[in-house]
């Protein structure tokens, strides 16, 4: 087996094999030059690509994202950074009201191939302001595409994909994450985007799962298997196109359903979830549905409190014994 | 558009649609709102004229005046306002949203401010591929104010971007005179500075002071020299929008602009170069009959197809947003 890569460096290669392949890829965003971004996650592009394909931009997120916009719409395939996904607030116009828009607002006359690749989640005790799982707001928009990787592999052929992709992408690459190791992607390495994985397969309850939450839950099944509840868990990859086929399937076939996401129950993209399912799988149920997802709070700073806040292995091993129970 | 005749008569065509776009907006036949550009004619279509066909320009919701400056027919441009299938956004744009992508109109922008950064990013895709193409972004003076402003010019700046930044200053925001909200006199030109941009102020209402002023800056922009910020005085001769009466203006102020009225300008312009009053008035009413025929057709037309609702969401065409 080839050396396992960290999801960081995946975050690079991924960048690096599209601008290798297509000159109109190009990237800008804040420190992600020479000093590589403040996740690393740049690393080598500058090297490689040089400061005609690799921009550090000021601090001005709506410069940055509007700026990728108007490229996006006059030939170039722009790839931006925003460094905490937080920030999107501060370009929230532009991924509420103008990228997901221009196309359908001009009767299509113009497309925004554009990626907004921006470091989201927590567990890593930054607090209120740079701990957030955000993936929600975007969903909140119809016109943008959402992926949110769970490991190397998928990052490399996910973001092919996303930069590849006629429409705007918004990549959440889950901070926690970043550290974490896998098997390197293979060369042309291309995941669709709108394609879950079934990550384990399972015949007693279904658990589907994002980002941070795929290994999350996959620590959850490995520990309920041995008291003999066999978990699946499907890792969306993607929130738009969502793959609801793939779940509603594993429903069919397990009759229980627990969704578990990092963005706050209020609003948290599980809530679509489960209501397609309530709508299009609820004969195939024998047990309630359950959602473990964020406290409906800011995420605070220490340790022991922002465990309370956010999902964790216990929470969700707590949800799916429950929901066999049932 | 060659010659001053060329600019008279697109004024012209312009100022007749927003007549027609008001009438039909009071025959109910509109719905929504409009932000007419009645006396901004000379500063878009001045502009239009110092441009290349394969430039880009970004324009505010008060952009019919640009759409039509930039090459959209009279009869698109009233079509869309009218929700019909021949409109030129095919109705999923309306009044505040008209674009031409064929002729570089990339788009109007109801969000006051937002697409400045966007000129400014379609100025740096010009760079990065090469070209010498450069970005017109127009705006009111109301979105000197918005953050979006200040860090496009910044990064115009510091990028030394191919871009124009025209600020339409008609002195008022939606109802307060800008003057009473903003910290310098002049609210684009006198922010340049701060970002080591060359701005002018100029008439806004003569349509041969716009060219000049933009072929200037449109020449530094394709020489490599970088962005512009061009502060255009002119004056609507509605209100704001809608039916708004505009009553927060000053009766003498609204009198001394409507006697500085670009079409009047362009004609004493048109005489001074020997063009007779009889060739002006052929125009008028070439004008006036192109207009005339527009407002039939889009009256006429089919009207938009509500399974267009679901169209157009993504570049392959569809809104497929799940499996
Ligand atoms: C961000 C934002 N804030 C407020 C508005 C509401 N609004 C629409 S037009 C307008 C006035 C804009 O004034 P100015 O920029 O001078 O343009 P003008 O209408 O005079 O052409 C306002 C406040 C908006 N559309 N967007
Ligand atoms: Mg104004």
């Amino acid at each position: 087996m080839a050396e396992l890569i960290t999801y960081r460096e995946a975050v690079a290669e991924g960048i690096a094999r599209e601008m290798r392949r297509d000159p109109d890829v190009v990237c800008l965003g804040e420190d992600i030059g020479a000093a590589g971004g403040v996740f690393k996650t740049t690393v080598g592009l500058f090297d490689e690509f040089g400061a005609g394909r690799v921009w550090d931009t000021p601090i001005s997120e709506q410069a940055i994202v509007g700026a990728a916009m108007g490229a996006a719409m006059t030939g170039m395939r722009p790839v931006a950074e925003i460094m905490f996904s937080d920030f999107l607030a501060c370009c929230w116009d532009y991924l509420a009201n103008e990228i997901p828009k221009v196309r359908y607002m001009t009767g299509g006359q113009v497309t925004v191939p554009l990626v907004v690749r921006t470091a989201n989640g927590g567990g890593l005790g930054f607090g209120a302001q740079h701990s957030q799982s955000v993936e929600n707001w975007a969903l909140t928009v119809p016109g943008l595409k959402i992926v949110a990787p769970s490991t190397p592999a998928d990052v490399v052929g996910l973001m092919a994909s996303a930069i590849r992709s006629d429409d705007p992408v918004v990549f959440f690459e889950h901070k926690g994450l970043f550290a974490s190791k896998g098997a390197p992607a293979p060369p042309d390495h291309v995941i669709p985007l709108g394609k879950a994985a079934v990550r384990r397969s399972g015949a007693d309850v279904t658990v589907v799962a994002l980002a941070a939450t795929v290994p999350l839950a996959l620590t959850a099944a490995e520990e309920l298997a041995r008291d003999g509840i066999d978990v699946e868990v499907i890792d969306l990859r993607c929130l738009i196109p969502l793959d609801m086929s793939t779940v509603l399937e594993s429903v069919a076939k397990t009759s229980r359903l627990v969704v578990v996401e990092e963005n706050p129950y209020q609003g948290g993209w599980g809530g679509t979830v489960v209501s397609v399912v309530a709508e299009e799988g609820f004969e195939s149920l024998d047990a309630p549905i359950k959602r473990v997802a964020a406290a409906n709070v800011p995420l605070p700073f220490a340790d022991a409190l922002e465990e309370k806040v956010i999902p964790t292995v216990d929470k969700l091993v707590a949800a799916v014994r429950t929901t066999v129970a049932y | 558009m060659r010659t001053l005749l060329d600019m008279y008569e697109r004024m012209a065509v312009i100022r007749r649609t927003e007549k027609a776009a008001f009438d039909l907006f009071m025959a109910g036949l509109v719905k929504g709102t409009t932000h007419l550009a009645s006396g901004h004619e000379a500063v878009a279509v001045g502009t239009a004229a110092a441009l290349r066909p394969d430039d880009y320009v970004f324009a505010t919701y008060r952009g019919h005046h640009h759409a039509m400056a930039m090459g959209a027919s009279a009869e698109e441009c009233l079509a869309e306002l009218m929700s019909k299938a021949t409109g030129v956004c095919r109705a999923k744009g309306g009044s505040m949203h008209l674009t031409k992508a064929a002729n570089g109109m990339l788009g109007s922008y109801a969000i006051v401010g937002a697409h400045l950064p966007m000129a400014a990013g379609a100025a740096w895709s010009a760079k990065l591929r090469g070209t010498d193409q450069v970005a017109v972004a127009f705006f009111g003076d109301g979105a000197t104010n918005i953050g979006a402003f200040h860090e496009a010019l910044n990064l115009a700046a510091v990028w030394k971007l191919p871009v124009l930044f025209i600020c339409e200053n008609n002195f008022y925001m939606e109802y307060t005179p800008i003057g009473a909200v903003t910290a310098v006199p002049h609210p684009a030109a006198d922010r340049a500075p701060a970002y080591s941009i060359p701005a002018v102020v100029i008439d806004g209402n003569d349509v041969t002071v716009v060219r000049d002023a933009v072929a200037q800056a449109v020449e530094r922009a394709r020489a490599g020299e970088g962005p512009t910020v061009i502060e255009a005085e002119t004056y609507r001769h509605h209100g704001h929008s809608r039916t708004d009466p505009g009553a927060y203006r000053p009766k003498e102020e609204v009198e001394r602009w409507l006697k500085h009225d670009p079409l009047d300008i362009a004609r004493a312009h048109l005489e001074a170069q020997g063009i007779t009053p009889d060739d002006v008035r052929r125009v008028d009413e070439r004008a006036a009959a192109h207009v005339a025929a527009a407002v039939d057709a889009a009256k006429n037309a089919p009207d938009a197809d509500p399974a267009e609702a679901f169209t157009d969401v993504w570049a392959d065409g569809s809104a497929t947003w799940r499996s």
